[in-house]
């Protein structure tokens, strides 16, 4: 069972659904007990930085606990965001810090929120990208976004070049909505599942 | 790494009356386009970007159809999805959302109650508020053109560059602006509007009304600024070549459509 974790950062039943599209067994849940019982862990979400303070609160032990018995994780648009150490969104609400740095608002010179379809270039051998074709398009929508780091295998450009993808391990993260990608989000959603 | 490469976005938008897609409101003749759950697939599979509802029967007894289509357009898809018409509380768009939606149009209500953009907004995220705007201006320039509510029959009074920015201060994502002047026209978008409004918000502006040809989409992404565009009845009625440049071989319209813009240099998801 795939623990999808509800910490009311938006509407996350697009990400149920595309789950259970590919076939996966999934339960939205904000419950300690269903996530430490779970075999992988999403954390989905979208919209403002400090949603991630009701994760903090509540969830951040058990979640970075399943990290770290290797449990595959996933984080998704402000879950990719919280892997890191925090934004400039939300300046006091910490984020994982299992990667460096800090998310960022896009500069003046383009328009923000970025919303739309966009590439993405990754580097060979990601397990999460398996089958997809660099330069495939994803859907995107956020105003901050992460820097590319050590860990960065994925990349798109608006107003420079930012994360779109992270990966150490078993912990993932994407700042598009794989879920509304279309066949190259299914893709990576079915990759995840396999892990 | 990566070059920037966000590209300009096809939505094809479904009109909706008593659970079938219908040839725009505008028309006098209503013709039977097909099914919603159906279409929106069909759609999505030729490469649109989005695929927007729009329920333009929206009476209060119709609201649980509504759900029910919304439910079952979305279960086959994985490309965002917009849905509007009659959206009046921040409880009606909670159950357009748990029904598959990820983003809502509102219209009319946020006009007549303006902090419905914010409620939706600090619920949702502002991602997920679309404000639509109706916009009509006649042969005055495009600060003066009007907002009109009620399906484009009642004048507001108010100016839509005005509304649009306000519409952004309060939390909306995006701005549906359709120019009333040309919707159903088929003469191509309002580009002088559509610019007006672009460059006066900062969150993308999707721009409706007057589609007829590649061309029109084309100018709207360029000299109109747009960062989308959509259009419904040409998607769906519009025969075989209609969108192509002499020659080529035709398939879906939408399909035709970004080939075609992507060859004259427009950023295009393509393939999909």
């Amino acid at each position: 069972m795939i623990a999808i974790v509800d910490y009311g950062a938006g509407n996350i039943s697009s990400v149920k659904k595309a789950f259970e599209h590919v076939g996966a067994k999934v339960q939205v849940t904000a419950d300690p007990a269903v996530i430490a019982a779970a075999e992988k862990v999403v954390v989905p979400g979208v919209g403002h930085f400090n949603r991630c303070e009701f994760l903090n609160e509540y969830l951040r032990a058990p979640v970075l606990d399943a990290v770290k018995e290797g449990k595959p994780f996933l984080g998704i648009c402000v879950g990719m965001q919280w892997l890191f150490a925090g934004s400039t969104e939300a300046p006091g609400t910490p984020g994982a810090a299992l990667f460096a740095g800090e998310c960022s608002r896009f500069p003046a010179e383009v328009k923000s929120p970025h919303v739309g379809w966009n590439q993405i270039e990754f580097r060979d051998g990601s397990r999460l990208l398996r089958g997809i074709e660099n330069g495939a398009f994803v859907y995107y929508t956020h105003s901050y976004r992460a820097p590319v780091v050590p860990e960065t295998i994925a990349s798109s450009g608006y107003g420079g070049t930012f994360s779109a993808a992270v990966e150490r391990g078993k912990v993932f993260g994407v700042q598009f909505h794989p879920e509304k990608s279309g066949d190259t989000g299914l893709k990576l959603l079915e990759n995840f599942c396999e892990l | 790494m990566s070059s920037e490469g966000l590209t300009k976005r096809i939505i094809a938008c479904l009109d909706v009356d008593d659970g079938r897609v219908v040839k725009g409101v505008k028309f006098q003749e209503l013709r039977d386009a097909g099914d919603p759950a159906e279409l929106a697939r069909t759609h999505a599979e030729a490469g649109a970007d989005e695929i927007v509802l729009l329920d333009i029967t929206a009476t209060s007894g119709e609201r649980q159809t509504l759900v029910e289509i919304v439910r079952r357009t979305a279960r086959q898809l994985f490309i965002p999805f917009t849905v509007g018409g009659g959206i009046r509380t921040l409880e009606d768009a909670a159950n357009i959302f748990d029904a598959g939606a990820d983003k809502v149009s509102i219209n009319s209500a946020a006009i007549a109650r303006a902090d419905l953009i914010g409620e939706i907004a600090n619920r949702f995220g502002s991602q997920a508020v679309v404000v639509a705007i109706d916009g009509k201006r006649g042969e005055q320039p495009p600060a003066l053109a009007e907002v009109y509510v009620a399906g484009g029959r009642k004048p507001t009074g108010r100016r839509v560059l005005d509304w649009a920015k306000e519409a952004e201060l309060r939390g909306a994502g995006e701005i549906l602006l359709t120019s009333m002047d040309r919707d159903g026209t088929g003469i191509g978008f309002d580009c002088e509007l559509t610019a007006a409004v672009a460059s006066t918000v900062s969150i993308p502006v999707i721009a409706s009304g007057g589609a007829g040809n590649a061309q029109h989409f084309q100018e709207v992404f360029t000299a109109g600024r747009a960062d989308a565009a959509l259009a419904a009845s040409i998607f769906h009625f519009s025969t075989p070549g209609h969108f192509s440049t002499p020659g080529h071989f035709s398939t879906h319209p939408v399909a035709e459509l970004k080939q075609t813009l992507l060859r004259s240099g427009i950023p295009m998801r393509w393939p999909c």
